[in-house]
């Protein structure tokens, strides 16, 4: 390319902007309903401090939030009440499923608890555990947030249908710090 | 502490009263017929001022069970510190015992309870509504013969998806 720029300037898609302005800004909606809420207060708290990946911002309105956390069971008279709020908030949206609870009902196999939410509504992330630790919230964001670099459009056509047919990749796994370390510096 | 003589007094003013003691706990075990009667009477002669609480048992295919549904009414005296326990046996098809909302306005929500999760009817309850399943709920969830996973109640709703959100 005999393109002669200068060197404070980037060429990149609008996309990709986008998509990066959009997952370093993540507005988490807490929809905590038990034992998990108090895992995704602690994330948020200062010791694992959810603002270092920019989503610190809780909204307790589903207008001004883009990431929904359903944090703890969902039980069928609650289920209604999860959707409208789902409705309310803005595209682009996301969702996360915290805990073995909202993902698949967990140990409540009775006939009052939703046996896992994305059964009624789309969710992007599913994190294991009873509840999860801060770090696997976080890992999860950060996951959520390759997700959204890597799929993020700004018209949003990775929500279309068509495009949700389609086999989607497998998340790229983070490499662990150690292997980061030696695979840029074989010497060490 | 055990409320022996307004046991006492209880069993003098109805004869068909079976009473029985299980760990300092007294227990009254009276007729569905006059339960309301009984429940007047400890209250208004006996000092029983607060209800404590009403639930069910059902003892569907419970060992050496006669009766399907057993009431119970936990009965405080609060200024003798006195408890007792008050029971009675309903039975199908038509489970249906007097409210105590007049006695005690405490009794409503409890009641209500019972009525949602067991299917016993209150008579003259002024307001008989299902309090914490929902109200397109059709089933008695506590019941012994109503499934643990349930029928079906919990998959009953529209899935949304990305598009329509």
């Amino acid at each position: 390319m005999a393109l002669d720029l200068p060197e404070n300037i980037v060429l990149s898609k609008l996309d990709t902007l986008a998509s990066w302005c959009r997952k370093n800004s993540l507005w988490p909606m807490p929809f905590a309903t038990a034992c998990c809420g108090i895992e995704l207060m602690a994330t948020g708290a200062s010791k694992h401090d959810l603002a270092r990946f920019g989503a610190e911002v809780f909204r307790f309105s589903p207008r001004q939030c883009d990431l929904m956390i359903v944090a703890g069971r969902v039980v069928m008279k609650m289920l209604p009440v999860l959707q409208r709020i789902w409705q309310q908030m803005h595209e682009p949206k996301w969702c996360i499923s915290m805990g073995a609870c909202a993902s698949t009902g967990g140990v409540f196999d009775t006939y009052s608890v939703v046996q896992g939410i994305d059964r009624f509504i789309p969710v992007d992330m599913y994190v294991p555990g009873c509840p999860p630790r801060p770090e696997q919230l976080i890992q999860a964001i950060i996951d959520l947030q390759d997700k959204i670099q890597r799929e993020g459009t700004v018209d949003g056509r990775e929500f279309s249908l068509a495009s949700r047919q389609q086999t989607i990749r497998a998340l790229v796994e983070l490499p662990i710090q150690s292997q980061w370390d030696s695979a840029r510096n074989p010497m060490m | 502490m055990a409320a022996t003589a307004s046991l006492t007094a209880l069993q003098a003013k109805f004869p068909a009263v079976t009473a029985s003691e299980f760990r300092g706990q007294t227990r009254a075990v009276v007729l569905a017929e006059r339960l309301y009667e009984a429940l007047e009477f400890l209250k208004n002669e006996q000092g029983f001022d607060l209800l404590v609480d009403v639930t069910c048992v059902d003892y569907l295919n419970f060992r050496d069970a006669t009766d399907r549904f057993g009431l119970v009414y936990c009965l405080a005296n609060t200024a003798t510190n006195e408890r007792l326990i008050v029971r009675a046996f309903v039975n199908d098809p038509d489970p249906t015992v007097p409210t105590a909302v007049p006695l005690w306005e405490g009794a409503n929500w409890l009641e209500r309870e019972v009525w949602d999760m067991f299917g016993i009817t209150f008579a003259g309850h002024p307001d008989l509504r299902r309090i914490l399943c929902p109200d397109e709920f059709t089933a008695h969830p506590l019941r012994k013969d109503y499934p643990l996973q349930g029928r079906g109640e919990r998959h009953n709703f529209e899935r949304l998806s990305r598009e329509e959100a």
